[in-house]
């Protein structure tokens, strides 16, 4: 381990200090020697950056530009041959009613259930950082429809909004509210409704998190200021706590938006977009197109459109955080 | 203005995780303290960290419930009240100025959550920036300020909605020595002009001597002693009043059962003291420091009761050479003795102390 050759030097050669004069002198070494990997900066940047750079590539880059050329292509399921048809497939989504009404319903259902997830998220996370007994119990619970897969639990929303058998029906028809059935899901606005509450309820536990980290950071003693001020309980969550909180709720609505943006496993399974496409969205409608239809050129152009709408509102509520003057 | 009044308060934490496990991490941060404010006063709670000076403080403005015990701000119980009905305005140690708020609005705060109206809001603002001349710094964010002109804001965010009581929470801590001394004199001439009873807690005897009408010192959640600073600082209650207050502390000599007090400046070379009374005491001298102009000599006497380290303190104008490893002759007063208890550390009735010469 001591052979310099071993060692090349990079650029100028460090050479071994003079240690005359010190009685216990170790024979010159080469210093760069006592360096452990974990001391080498460069080096570990690039080993820990490797997988997610693989990952990002591999999962993230080369479906996005496959997905591009795609929408530029013939390519179906049944022929899975390159042949350039220029715009083509965009002519085609264009005319198609169906394409206007998922674009409108995504816009519609992520802005609904982002300012539901926002509010919701706001108040959950004031009861959360509330200090009672069995708060803990009460995190977890609140947690759960976060952690469970979306799949799974929106296969638990549907037995609960069945037709036939939804527990909830069967709650209101108890308590006399209703006579019939509601047909949650068969109904074009209960449909609507139905899946902006999955997706509130979903997405909520997250934001309120997210808003908890930042009420946690608010200074105890301007809090305290604020109440000796004379301000109530109002005052203070205007003037106070959410001026201060309002970066982090920005985030918690960024990721409340593109979560719902960009979700399909709601809508496909609980209602395939229907009844008769009212719940269509823009993933669930690029996947029946393009996977389910088998026209895979006409997914892409789809699912394409998810992408500037979505570069645009986060560059939109990034900037927004980065005016805030809130330090 | 308002007299504040504390009756047999107690304060007891209970110890997060303690909780659980017993009564472990149980607290007495204030046990058991009487205590009340005459109107318009300074008052200065001092004490050393953890002695439950700021638990009372916060515990009067409301934002702590107190375990047993009654606060009377104006005449009337408060302990149901939370901290807007009590007509108190606080300056915490942070200042606690919002940070996202000019300095107009954080003036304006208080006012806006009075229900004042508008013309009336921009008034008040002007006459408390211009009491605290910070008229220039109205349009500023708190971070754009240093600390003394955050404190002036933060003093005139307290001032503003005229409040009954100040409440101030070792409000120069957080500024350089230089700064402090002058804020120091600022708050005491505002506090004459507004005349506003105020509650001042510090750990700092220098602030509390120069700003205190009266101090009351705390320890370990008890008061140990309240008076005019003169009469705590020359007739201390206790043994841990002696030795907290003054710099260097007093000197204690043990002697039968006693403790013989005097302050370092009292023990005099034996040619400065005269009279019948005095009581000369040889001083061994070990080591000499020169502060701001005093000599401080440390050493031991002998003769006025065991054998102890003393310290004495020669004013500049004492020019008399004192050489480290040299013994002098030194004296005290009679009337310059304290006595306390040697158990207990309370005050006790004078003994007769003669020594040899």
């Amino acid at each position: 381990m001591t052979d310099p050759a071993l060692y090349p030097t990079h650029g100028q050669s460090v050479s071994p200090p003079e240690v005359t004069g010190v009685p216990h002198a170790s024979p010159p070494v080469d210093l760069r020697e006592r360096r452990r990997l974990a001391d080498r900066d460069g080096l570990l940047a690039w080993l820990f950056l490797l997988p997610s750079v693989v990952y990002i590539v591999a999962l993230v880059a080369i479906p996005f530009f496959l997905a591009i050329a795609f929408s530029f292509s013939d390519v179906t399921a049944g022929d899975p041959s390159f042949d350039w048809a220029g715009l083509r497939n965009y002519q085609n989504v264009f005319d198609d009613p169906v394409f206007w009404q998922s674009l409108r319903n995504t816009i519609v259902f992520t802005a609904v259930s982002m300012l539901l997830i926002v509010v919701l998220g706001k108040v959950l996370a004031n009861i959360l950082i509330a200090d009672f007994h069995g708060k803990w119990l009460v995190r977890f619970l609140v947690l759960l429809p976060w952690t469970t897969p979306v799949a799974l639990s929106t296969i638990a929303w549907l037995w609960l909004l069945d037709s036939v058998f939804s527990p909830i029906d069967w709650v209101l028809r108890e308590l006399g509210l209703i006579d019939v059935n509601m047909y949650w899901l068969g109904k074009p606005d209960l449909a609507i409704g139905s899946v902006i509450v999955v997706h509130v309820w979903r997405l909520v536990p997250l934001a309120a998190v997210i808003m908890m980290a930042g009420l946690v950071a608010i200074p105890k003693d301007v809090q305290e200021a604020a109440s000796v001020d004379g301000a109530g309980f109002w005052r203070r969550m205007f003037e106070i706590t959410i001026p201060l909180t309002m970066p982090i709720i920005a985030v918690a609505a960024l990721f409340g938006a593109v979560l719902t943006f960009t979700d399909m496993a709601v809508v496909y399974v609980l209602t395939r977009g229907g009844p008769t496409n009212s719940t269509q969205v823009l993933a669930s409608w690029a996947f029946f197109r393009g996977i389910e239809g088998g026209d895979v050129g006409q997914g892409a152009a789809i699912a394409l459109f998810l992408f500037p709408l979505l570069l645009a509102a986060a560059i939109a509520i990034l900037r927004a955080v980065r005016r805030m003057d809130v330090s | 203005m308002a007299v504040v009044e504390v009756r047999g308060l107690r304060k007891v934490f209970d110890g997060g995780r303690a909780r659980r496990r017993g009564s472990h991490g149980r607290v007495n941060a204030v046990d058991g303290v009487d205590l009340a404010t005459s109107e318009g006063e300074y008052l200065v709670l001092l004490g050393p960290s953890g002695c439950g000076k700021t638990t009372l403080l916060r515990t009067i403005a409301g934002l702590e419930q107190p375990t047993d015990g009654e606060i009377w701000i104006g005449g009337h119980v408060v302990n149901e009240l939370p901290p807007r009905a009590r007509r108190v305005a606080m300056v915490f140690q942070s200042y606690a100025l919002y940070p996202h708020k000019t300095v107009r609005a954080n003036i304006v705060f208080p006012l806006k959550a009075q229900g004042i109206d508008k013309t009336e809001r921009a008034k008040k603002t002007e006459w408390a920036a211009e009491l605290l001349g910070i008229g220039p710094l109205l349009d500023r964010r708190p971070r754009q300020l240093s600390g003394g002109e955050r404190q002036r804001v933060a003093l005139a965010r307290a001032l503003v909605r005229e409040p009954s009581v100040f409440l101030l929470d070792e409000p120069l801590s957080n500024l350089d020595a230089k700064l402090r001394a002058s804020a120091r004199d600022e708050l005491k001439r505002f506090q004459r002009r507004v005349r506003t009873t105020t509650i001042y807690v510090t750990h700092d005897q220098v602030e509390a001597m120069g700003l205190g009408d009266r101090i009351a010192v705390m320890y370990e959640g008890r008061l140990r002693q309240l008076g005019p600073p003169v009469e705590v600082y020359d007739d201390p209650a206790d043994t841990f009043v002696a030795t907290f207050l003054g710099s260097p502390p007093m000197n204690l000599v043990p002697r039968d059962g006693v403790l013989v007090g005097f302050r370092p400046e009292h023990l005099l070379p034996e040619t400065l003291v005269h009279g019948d009374d005095r009581l000369v005491v040889p001083f061994q001298v070990d080591r000499v420091e020169h502060l701001s102009g005093d000599r401080h000599l440390y050493g031991t006497v002998r003769g006025l009761g065991a054998e102890t380290r003393v310290i004495a303190r020669l004013p500049v104008t004492v020019t008399a050479p004192v050489e480290p490893g040299e013994e002098h002759q030194f004296a005290v007063h009679a009337d310059r003795l304290r006595f306390f208890d040697a158990d207990s550390g309370e005050r006790t009735e004078p003994v007769s102390v003669r020594t040899g010469s």
